[in-house]
């Protein structure tokens, strides 16, 4: 069993407007997997429908081999981005009781906050209310709720908003750590930088359809374009520039350099060797950039969503 | 999983910690207390002043009828015009001046009866004083046609129909009083339940809405769950809220008496005063002993059953759609609009049951509405003290009951929406569009 999470041709409808449709996607057991899509795309839909808050109209769930049902509560931990706690309990009253909703006992609910609560270093707000704490401090308890119960499947909905940089890093290193203990993270969000630095798969949703899924590095060679960003220092730039126009498609780049370089974006036809154009630049001059041109995530956004 | 104690116990723990809810336990039984005890002091005030009334007899017929009474002391003036008799009466800032006219030599009787006063006297002292005259002037034309009075005080017969059902109950007057007390008490009781913890079940769910804790906790139970959860434990802290206030109140009445020596009977309601009159010719005797045949033959054991299911079916029903309301809103000013609706059968209900049921409580509006849901609870309790059949009872009951589970499936349906959505105050249209998700 290679995914732990298979979603099979989901549809959901409200009233007229279609939330999600046909939708099918598979997470790979422990994975970061990112889901990505514009606002008010069918990611909410589709972590609601995940976490059996709503019902989709057809199509199929399973979860680790079994269909989803009121069993798989206890499995799925669920940071949603609307999040808050009950202002005026008491920190540690809450966490035992959203511990226990998730179906742990009390005393082991309390030993696992406690060492959640020495992790993250926040050990001294057992007994303070909610409405006391800074937002940071709220959303750091709101983690330790959501992995408290050591589900299979972690959903963490914009998880690094309303964080500072230094906790924002804290909380990331933590999602590896336990990614590294076995879960499997599905990460939804729009700040691309993250998705680059934490996803291995990435699904990208718009209008309610699904519009690509895969492995994060396949999804980027899929949309390579064999360019090359080069670097050349020349004393002949207005004639080199002609002469490789006229063998290849070529675009002025800009870069920060040291010189005067000649900057070009080098577009090499299909099955090209980039090694060959590496050689036939050494010959007209000092080359101080060759680097391969590979699409962020941010890119590959923007472009499919524009083409949809 | 059930999670239901867990919520309501939750629910129940915050409702009773809550400093607000612990001030208002405490303090509402204070503040009534001390508004009993102002009302009933200032009307011991009122009943320990003493009025001097002046009366100016020209006619001598009347002078030597008027006794002194506890409160009112009559004042004979004699041998002065009504003119000296106004100016002298307001000097001795007496409360006022009662003027019997002179007789011409074929009257019999005063043609001029006039009260002087400076402020307008009560209704109660001028009929108290027509009494007074018209007793004396029957007793004189009597005495004129030649009849013995003292005859006819001693041959006056007291009548007291004693009532009993066909079935051999002893009943009478202080029955129906008895009667309307105990209905009037359950279904007033319900409808003050209602607004006020219906209020607390609402504003916790918009509490719970407006902290956005919402997701995370119906990704761990089914929306049905919490709904439940949530009117149990809100009632729960309710009926502790109501036991406190009951033993308070008890403790602080017996205290404030004792110390100040006020006396709560002393703040009457007009209803005690006309039941009071009624009672009159009673002896104190019988009507202790009235009393207790009328609790006697009260249905005891139907009213507590019925007052249990009544109440809770009734209670729930209403709770639930105040649970949907706080899903389907944002905040507490936006719930106006879907509180009419709620309002307006209780207040109906309440209504029906003091002015409807007292009057006929078996007619044609007293009975259809004891069986319409929304109204059942409140006229239905209020009904069952003057005897309604069972299968009345379990009829009304039954369609109280499927109705209220009906209303919970649609109030689940409107929370489990609702709960979820922001922005936006719904509308009825979109409300029912809900429903249908």
């Amino acid at each position: 069993m290679s995914n732990l999470l298979e979603v099979n041709g989901i549809s959901k409808k409200y009233g007229d407007f279609t939330a999600l449709n046909n939708v099918s996607l598979a997470v790979p057991k422990g994975s970061i997997y990112g889901l990505l899509g514009p606002n008010g795309a069918g990611k909410t839909s589709l972590i609601r429908i995940i976490n059996q808050i709503t019902m989709p109209d057809s199509g199929t769930i399973f979860l680790d081999g079994a269909a989803l049902n009121s069993n798989h509560i206890k499995d799925i931990g669920y940071l949603p981005e609307e999040r808050g706690l009950y202002k005026t309990m008491k920190v540690g009253e809450q966490a035992l009781y959203l511990a226990q909703l998730k179906g742990l006992s009390k005393s082991e609910a309390k030993e696992r906050l406690k060492y959640w609560f020495e992790r993250l270093e926040i050990g001294d707000w057992w007994n303070k209310k909610i409405q006391e704490l800074s937002k940071g401090m709220a959303q750091k308890i709101q983690f330790v709720v959501t992995v408290l119960h050591q589900p299979k499947l972690l959903i963490f909905d914009e998880p690094f908003s309303g964080f500072d940089p230094i906790n924002a890093n804290l909380i990331k290193d933590q999602i590896l750590q336990l990614r590294n203990d076995g879960a499997t993270v599905i990460f939804s969000t729009h700040r691309m930088e993250s998705v680059e630095e934490l996803c291995d798969d990435i699904f990208l949703i718009n209008k309610s359809n699904k519009i690509l899924d895969g492995n994060l590095l396949e999804v980027k060679r899929q949309y390579k374009t064999n360019t090359y960003e080069v670097g050349i220092k020349t004393n002949t730039k207005s004639e080199l520039q002609k002469e490789l126009s006229e063998k290849f498609q070529v675009t002025p780049a800009n870069f920060k350099t040291l010189d005067n370089e000649l900057k070009l974006n080098i577009k090499l036809p299909e099955g090209d060797n980039p090694n060959d154009l590496l050689s036939f630049l050494t010959t007209k001059g000092e080359i101080s950039h060759f680097v391969e041109l590979i699409p962020s995530v941010n890119d590959i956004f923007i472009q499919t969503v524009k083409n949809n | 999983m059930n999670h239901l104690p867990l919520i309501i116990k939750r629910e129940y723990l915050t409702k009773v910690r809550n400093k607000s809810f612990i001030i208002m336990t405490i303090l509402s039984p204070i503040i009534m207390i001390v508004l009993i005890s102002v009302v009933a002091y200032l009307s011991q005030l009122n009943n320990d002043k003493q009025r001097t009334i002046s009366v100016l007899d020209e006619s001598g017929l009347v002078e030597d009828t008027f006794e002194d009474t506890e409160n009112t002391k009559y004042d004979i003036l004699q041998d002065i015009t009504l003119n000296t008799a106004k100016a002298l009466v307001k000097e001795t800032s007496n409360y006022g001046l009662l003027h019997i006219g002179k007789l011409d030599s074929i009257q019999t009787e005063p043609a001029h009866l006039e009260f002087y006063s400076e402020e307008s006297p009560s209704l109660s002292l001028i009929s108290d004083l027509e009494n007074i005259l018209e007793e004396r002037l029957t007793d004189i034309r009597l005495q004129k046609e030649g009849v013995d009075i003292e005859k006819i005080k001693t041959s006056r017969a007291v009548v007291n129909i004693a009532q009993e059902s066909f079935e051999g109950k002893k009943t009478s007057k202080v029955d129906s009083v008895v009667k309307l007390i105990f209905g009037g008490a359950a279904g007033y009781l319900l409808f003050m339940f209602i607004i006020i913890y219906g209020n607390m079940i609402m504003r916790s769910v918009i509490e719970e809405k407006t902290s956005r804790i919402i997701e995370v906790i119906i990704s761990s139970v089914k929306p049905v769950q919490l709904m439940l959860g949530k009117i149990i434990g809100t009632s729960l802290a309710g009926i502790t809220q109501f036991l406190i206030w009951i033993v308070l109140g008890g403790i602080l009445m017996v205290v404030v008496s004792s110390v100040f020596g006020i006396d709560f009977a002393q703040v009457q309601s007009p209803q005690q005063q006309v039941m009071q009159q009624a009672m009159e010719n009673t002896e104190v005797n019988m009507m202790v002993q009235d009393v207790l045949t009328a609790f006697y033959n009260l249905p005891i054991t139907n009213l507590i059953f019925a007052f249990i299911f009544f109440f809770v079916s009734g209670y729930l029903l209403y709770s639930s759609l105040y649970a949907a309301i706080g899903a389907a809103v944002d905040n507490e000013t936006d719930t106006q609009q879907f509180m009419l609706p709620i309002i307006m059968p209780l207040i109906l209900a309440v209504y029906i049951g003091f002015f409807t049921v007292i009057e006929d409580p078996h007619g044609t509006i007293s009975t259809v509405f004891s069986f319409i849901p929304f109204t059942s609870p409140v006229v239905m309790l209020m009904r069952i003290p003057f005897g309604v059949p069972i299968w009345q009872q379990l009829v009304s009951l039954l369609i109280l009951i499927g109705t209220f589970v009906l209303i919970v499936w649609f109030a689940a349906k409107i929370y489990r929406v609702g709960i979820l959505m922001y922005g936006k105050k719904p509308s009825y249209k979109e409300l029912i569009k809900w429903i249908k998700y």
